[in-house]
């Protein structure tokens, strides 16, 4: 590699002078305020385990709640909506989010494209800062008087301001919007970072059609993300003045609790518009992430390149697209101009078409793979159950008249949980045990990793494939008690029951997890640079951990795409893309 | 949301005409090959803090559509708008950051040619009309205040301080960067350093001004 | 193996789950049967998708699963196979969608001889009103809404003057007689849902919404609310009484009206 042309125009420079490289020399500016896309990267990944760890706590208090009415009282209906507003704002925002784009993103985006680090270091730092505030405003919320708002994480107003919702009149609400507020501020500086490093700073060869479809994923999320959620930014700024200064944006004339309200002609659902043209992107930003992820997983534990690759580019492409015209399918039954609805119902259903190529593709390149059953594969392989499950069941929402009777009932929970909550964290899971002998130099257990693995895939899937059938009885979604239902069998709350117990195992199952990557980080079996022989760049570093700017002093050369695995004639069964043609053939 | 969609379609057309550039139909399973052997290899050469400032750019212009959809919206959807009185102070204000914006741009020549007093009276003059803009846009504030249009009087004035608002946070975020330029070129920074500095700088006031234009016709048509 | 035998068991599990489930729709009271049907082939369309796609990766996975000297096969792409794959999809998403259309197009078209009647919902319970003899309800506004006038009809109107209005009674509806619900909220958002009609709307305070169907069976349907609306969110129940037309008219004259409450203030 060291005759690699250095002449040519247009690209940087193979080799780089030691002291432009930023060599932090303290240990606060190594590892805290550090500039370093991978320390940045994995500071939002703790901080997103962390609080994702509480929402995973409130959803056992919810579900106990719920499973096993009178007996745990101690929760009262206000928590009840407390805890469920959290555990989905966390969960989506907070956690995913975060974690797809701010951890896998900065760890990999750089290593993946052959950079020394992100493109503005400094601005990457402040973006983790912003986001830290954004937890700890949001962590506030817990303990500010009236407790955190309960308003669920739509925040629909009316409701969402008004004294009947927990919060409402106190500051629950105001700390919520000024959370969301500061993460979009966060991550748009994070967002500038990813894109124009993609976009400039990938090294020589690493064409666009050579990339990993983990960036592809990353840097087209983020592109939708940075278009998208500037829609919550300006919701949450308009109803943080209905809320303190009494203006009606989203506040109708009202009467509450006989009391007539000063708010005048504002539209409920000029929130769930902008809402939701949020919203809708954000359930892909979190979805083409997991898709670019799983289709690495697949490929490098299945030893054969992916299928279809172009294809699956352009899926990630036209989905990203699309998805900004789907967004009032949340809406079928909002009281919105009801014509809408043939409009959003085919948009939403076209959609289908490329995810569904993407699936046939995972599944296509298992076939006549060499499939090691390694635990990221595992939990690549239960991503496509679960994500099939889920995008299937999409379908009956999509399709606006189906939608009718199960819209706000159980079975939206039990479908989104499936397809943006499990799917997508089991790929997160799978991308850990995958990049975790990179980030730490040491293999996580195997034999903890199996039983995380086996618990948290029959645990979620017998949580939530149930769920669907409580929904189409009629069960309402956000009841703090389902009661007695004319339309409910008891049946069913044996039903509910068990998926609540079955709720305390699977998160239980998290802890083994948590115990694992503390474990293995001293005790792990030492890794070496390339434990599972993978292609693409991020396991190509001189060094692993890799140092801060990644490469040493030389910057690596790309000769192929990310997926030579087991091609005819090669003395291995994968070709690293920094490998030269003459080199790869002897 | 026509606005914000048409937006998202302006940029998503941006997006495929240079993506229609990056070879997509390619096989890359059959260009096996150094840089330069494949054509298209490596990354543009725009300076990264370029392309960062428009990608700003455009996420700050999908802030401002949403605003715009918001208006556009909240106005068709009830019956209680009731325009405002437009300060004719707007159109003052307007010449200003116009001014502000002939400035910068006398300092992006300056800064060409490297003439280095010309790049200071460039970004002085700019800035300090900028500064005048947003005082009076403050001025603006309160005639409209005096008519007796709080911010909760009516949707149209809540909308009125909302976008101003956010339009003169913006400005106010470009000044500290102008400033910043500035300093450096008393100090007698290097000069490509300077070149890419100033351009960046106006770059963003223009972009600030031609926002303003749009939001100003859009609060005269409301 | 384990995998392949969980791959198994998820496909056959799931199915016999669906058959074998007592967990089903309650039965329907409404004309929107083609809702029930839209949704039973979707279920048959998605299942078999589902089931095909499981057993499909078990048989990989056992087919294809890491052996010493088993090695995988390079094949980039095989544009016919995702071209015929492409097209399959799409036929399968159409025939979704287009009888989904057609009942979202009955379903938002009321017929002209449904009768109206108005659902009021606030923290934390349901009103209802019908027109009087004029079959008209009357003008409503906010700034009417008193404890004497909870539902903010226009005094002055004279067509709000027989309305007839229900507080926390039970509603009722004659059978096979299409009905347009309109929907009206007075603090946050509602949604009145009866899972034996299987149509819903939320009520939007600020704008009138609406949804149409007709009652076939008599009988009494419980109704609850379907969008969250605060901390009594899950006790907002209701209950609408299909009764034979007889009954109905009867039941509809003992109901008090608008007009005598409003003299019985001045």
């Amino acid at each position: 590699m060291s005759t690699a042309s250095g002449h040519l125009e247009g690209v940087p420079a193979a080799e780089v002078e030691d002291v432009e490289l930023y060599h932090p020399h303290s240990w606060v500016t190594k590892y805290v305020f550090s500039q370093d896309a991978k320390i940045i990267g994995i500071q939002y990944a703790l901080t997103a385990t962390a609080i994702g760890f509480v929402a995973l706590v409130l959803s056992w208090l919810m579900r106990i709640h719920l499973g096993f009415p009178g007996t745990f009282d101690f929760i009262t209906p206000a928590e009840y909506y407390q805890f469920i507003t959290m555990h989905g704002m966390i969960m989506v925002v907070y956690l995913l989010t975060a974690l797809f784009l701010g951890g896998f993103g900065n760890y990999l985006i750089p290593l993946m494209v052959g950079a020394r680090d992100m493109v503005f270091p400094w601005v990457n730092m402040l973006s983790y800062w912003i986001y830290l505030v954004a937890v700890l405003v949001l962590i506030a919320s817990f303990f500010a008087p009236g407790g955190p708002t309960g308003a669920g994480w739509t925040l629909y107003p009316p409701q969402a301001i008004l004294s009947g919702t927990p919060g409402g009149q106190d500051w629950g609400i105001i700390l919520m919007l000024l959370s969301l507020m500061l993460f979009i501020i966060g991550f748009t500086m994070g967002g500038l970072n990813y894109v124009v490093t993609v976009l400039q700073a990938r090294t020589r060869g690493m064409t666009l059609m050579r990339m990993p479809l983990t960036v592809w994923g990353i840097f087209t999320a983020t592109v939708m993300a940075l278009l998208a959620f500037p829609a919550l930014f300006v919701s949450c700024v308009m109803m943080m003045l209905d809320r303190l200064l009494g203006t009606s944006f989203f506040m109708p004339a009202l009467v509450v609790m006989g009391e007539r309200l000063s708010h005048e002609g504002g539209s409920p659902l000029l929130w769930q518009h902008l809402f939701w043209f949020f919203g809708h992107p954000e359930v892909y930003i979190v979805a083409l992430p997991a898709f670019g992820i799983v289709s690495d997983l697949i490929s490098v534990h299945a030893r054969r390149n992916i299928f279809g690759y172009r294809m699956m580019v352009w899926a990630i492409v036209i989905i990203g697209a699309l998805s900004f015209v789907v967004w009032a399918h949340h809406m079928y039954v909002s009281g919105m101009n009801p014509y809408f609805g043939f409009f959003f119902a085919t948009t939403t259903l076209i959609i289908a078409v490329p995810t569904a190529i993407k699936v046939y593709n995972w599944l296509l390149t298992l076939w006549r793979g060499d499939i090691h059953l390694t635990t990221p594969m595992l939990f690549a392989l239960a991503f496509i159950v679960t994500f099939v499950n889920g995008g299937l069941t999409g379908l009956f929402l999509g399709n606006v008249v189906v939608d009718v009777p199960l819209s706000d009932t159980m079975f939206v929970v039990a479908h989104f949980h499936m397809v943006m909550g499990v799917a997508p964290i089991f790929v997160v899971f799978g991308a850990i045990y995958h990049w975790y002998p990179k980030i730490t130099g040491r293999m996580l257990d195997e034999a903890m990793g199996k039983l995380h693995f086996w618990v948290s895939f029959a645990g979620a899937y017998l949580i939530f494939f149930p769920m669907h059938y409580i929904g189409l009885l009629g069960v309402p979604r956000r009841y703090h008690e389902i009661g007695e239902m004319a339309f409910v069998p008891p049946s069913a709350h044996t039903l509910n029951a068990f998926i609540s117990v079955m709720a305390l195992i699977v998160g239980a199952a998290q802890i083994v997890f948590l115990f694992n990557l503390a474990w293995s980080l001293r005790r792990g079996k030492p890794a070496g640079g390339n434990p599972w022989n993978a292609a693409s760049l991020e396991w190509q570093t001189p060094e692993t951990p890799p140092p801060h700017g990644n490469w040493g002093r030389e910057m690596p050369v790309v000769y192929r795409w990310a997926y030579d695995y087991s091609v005819p004639g090669a003395p291995q069964d994968f070709i690293p893309q920094n490998q030269p043609p003459a080199k790869a053939a002897e | 949301m026509t606005a914000i969609i048409l937006y998202v379609a302006v940029i998503g057309s941006i997006a495929a005409w240079w993506l229609s550039r990056q070879r997509l139909m390619a096989k890359p399973w059959l260009e096996i090959g150094a840089a330069g052997e494949t054509p298209g290899t490596g990354a543009s050469e725009i300076p990264p803090a370029k392309l960062g400032l428009w990608v700003f750019l455009a996420v700050v212009g999908a802030l401002l559509t949403l605003f715009v959809s918001a208006y556009l919206m909240r106005m068709h959807m009830s019956h209680d708008w009731r325009s405002l009185p437009t300060p004719p102070m707007l159109w003052f204000n307007t010449v200003l950051l116009l001014l502000s914006s002939l400035g910068l741009h006398r300092a992006q020549i300056a800064a060409r040619i490297g003439w280095r007093h010309g790049i200071e009276i460039g970004l002085i003059a700019g800035g300090l009309s900028a500064l005048a803009f947003l005082a009076g846009q403050y001025l603006a504030w309160q005639q409209v205040m005096e008519e007796g249009f709080g911010v909760a009087t009516n949707p149209s004035s809540s909308f009125f301080y909302l976008i101003t608002a956010v339009h003169g946070l913006h400005l106010a975020g470009g000044l500290l960067a102008l400033g910043k330029t500035a300093y450096r070129t008393a100090r007698g920074a290097d000069l490509a350093q300077l070149r890419l500095g100033v351009e960046l700088c106006a770059t963003y006031l223009h972009f600030l001004l031609v926002a303003w234009i749009a939001l100003f016709g859009l609060l005269l048509h409301g | 193996m384990a995998v392949v035998i969980a791959l198994v068991l998820v496909a056959i599990g799931s199915v016999t789950f669906h058959v074998l489930s007592p967990w089903w729709w309650t039965p329907i009271a409404s004309n929107w049967g083609y809702i029930d049907g839209t949704l039973t082939v979707t279920f048959w369309i998605t299942g078999v998708v589902f089931t095909a796609i499981v057993l499909f990766m078990a048989y990989c996975v056992l087919r294809f699963r890491h052996r010493p000297d088993h090695t995988a096969e390079f094949g980039p792409e095989n544009k016919r196979l995702e071209w015929w794959l492409t097209i399959g999809t799409t036929v399968g998403v159409c025939v979704l969608l287009a009888p989904g259309l057609v009942v979202w197009h009955q379903f938002v078209t009321v017929p002209a001889s449904a009768t109206e009647v108005e659902i009021v919902g606030q923290q934390w319970r349901w009103s209802y009103r019908l027109p009087g003899r004029d079959g008209r309800l009357g003008t409503v506004a906010v700034r009417w809404i008193s404890p004497e006038n909870p539902l903010g009809i226009d005094p002055a109107d004279v067509a709000g003057q027989d309305d007839v209005i229900i507080e926390g009674g039970d509603l009722q509806l004659p059978i096979g007689r299409p009905v347009k619900i309109l929907l009206r909220a007075i603090d946050v958002v509602h949604n009145f849902y009866v899972p034996a009609f299987r149509a819903k709307m939320d009520m939007v305070p600020g704008q009138v919404t609406f949804f149409w169907f007709t009652p076939t069976r008599t009988g009494a349907f419980e109704g609850i609310c379907a969008e969250l609306c605060g901390l009594g969110h899950a006790v907002m129940r209701a209950r609408v009484v299909v009764v034979e037309a007889p009954e109905y008219d009867a039941w509809l004259e003992r109901q008090p009206t608008f007009a005598p409450r409003v003299a019985s203030v001045q």
